[in-house]
């Protein structure tokens, strides 16, 4: 099958029977895996890993603050992408997956702001700072709320979804400075990023990096996330065409009296 | 068995009651629900097939 066929075999899954058929049966497969990565990655992390020697043993605390932190950041890119496809195919269930993410991203990026707020107590000695990284995220969750507060608000379904991708579309400023604040401002609080750099991990730079002793377990942290992540928007996307379903039959029986 | 977590037990127990609270609520949350919206789907379905 050539590039194209395959980019056009991608476009089947627009069809809500098609997706939800296709979901329901790698939806096992997500459960199962991002369970077991989890419960191994967390317990791992947990029972096997030494203290660090400067931040002792608040370093467990990585393998839910970084995995956390990343899902927030590319839970809103995946909305920005569903939504671009939404903008310009016009593909319900597209706009009906960025709708399903919302509410996983509101909840990572509030797992990220908790931890990062309790680990930040003890080593920097408050809770929060105006710091570029931690400022940028706090208004990454702003708009997670104002994305979800404005599905509900229109009682249109496309003009909601219109309406709530260019809000994404904005809002995805803020998902790469979240990301890249870091680099762009070296003033705040927040070390800069040392798991996910391509220098550290090809040996090209110097600077400090996390240690092989707790990378490993933090990498099977990330993997449960992002297959935990996976698992809930598939879910979440099938209850939200159904409940699409309801409001048209509703709407159909309503017309025939 | 929780290991010696040292003078910052409560940072990091805290950290770890409160991610996996709000990840066991989120995933709680959303099948009961679409339990909730698939059982009304079958209902509205069922009804309309029998009315034509």
């Amino acid at each position: 099958m050539s590039i194209t066929a395959k980019a056009n075999a991608l476009w089947e899954y627009a069809n809500p029977r098609k997706f939800l058929a296709t979901s329901e049966r790698v939806l096992p497969f997500f459960w199962i895996t991002s369970a077991v990565c989890l419960v191994v990655g967390l317990t791992w992390g947990f029972f096997f890993t030494p203290d660090d020697y400067k931040q002792g043993s608040t370093v467990k605390i990585i393998y839910l603050h970084v995995p956390a932190s990343l899902m927030a950041i590319n839970c809103w890119l995946m909305m920005l992408a569903t939504s671009l496809v939404w903008l310009v195919r016009r593909h319900h269930v597209s706009a009906l997956a960025a709708r399903a993410a919302a509410p996983i991203g509101i909840v990572m990026t509030l797992i990220s702001l908790a931890t990062g707020a309790i680990w930040g107590q003890p080593m920097w000695g408050t809770w929060w700072a105006w710091d570029p990284r931690l400022t940028s995220f706090l208004i990454l969750f702003l708009f997670y709320l104002g994305y979800v507060a404005l599905w509900e608000a229109i009682e249109d379904p496309d003009t909601a979804a219109d309406l709530t991708s260019v809000l994404c579309l904005v809002g995805s400023v803020f998902a790469l400075l979240s990301r890249y604040a870091v680099n762009f401002w070296n003033q705040g609080l927040h070390q800069g990023a040392s798991v996910m750099r391509a220098a550290a991990v090809t040996g090209a730079d110097t600077e400090e990096k996390v240690s092989n002793i707790y990378f490993y377990p933090l990498l099977l942290c990330i993997v449960g996330f992002v297959l935990l992540f996976i698992a809930l928007v598939f879910y979440r996307t099938g209850t939200e065409i159904r409940a699409r379903r309801i409001k048209a039959l509703l709407a159909r029986e309503r017309v025939s009296g | 068995m929780i290991p010696d977590l040292g003078k910052y037990s409560d940072t990091v127990l805290s950290a770890y009651a409160a991610s996996i609270l709000l990840l066991v609520a989120l995933v709680v949350f959303s099948i009961l629900r679409g339990r909730k919206v698939r059982a009304e789907m079958d209902k509205l379905e069922q009804r309309m097939s029998r009315h034509g």
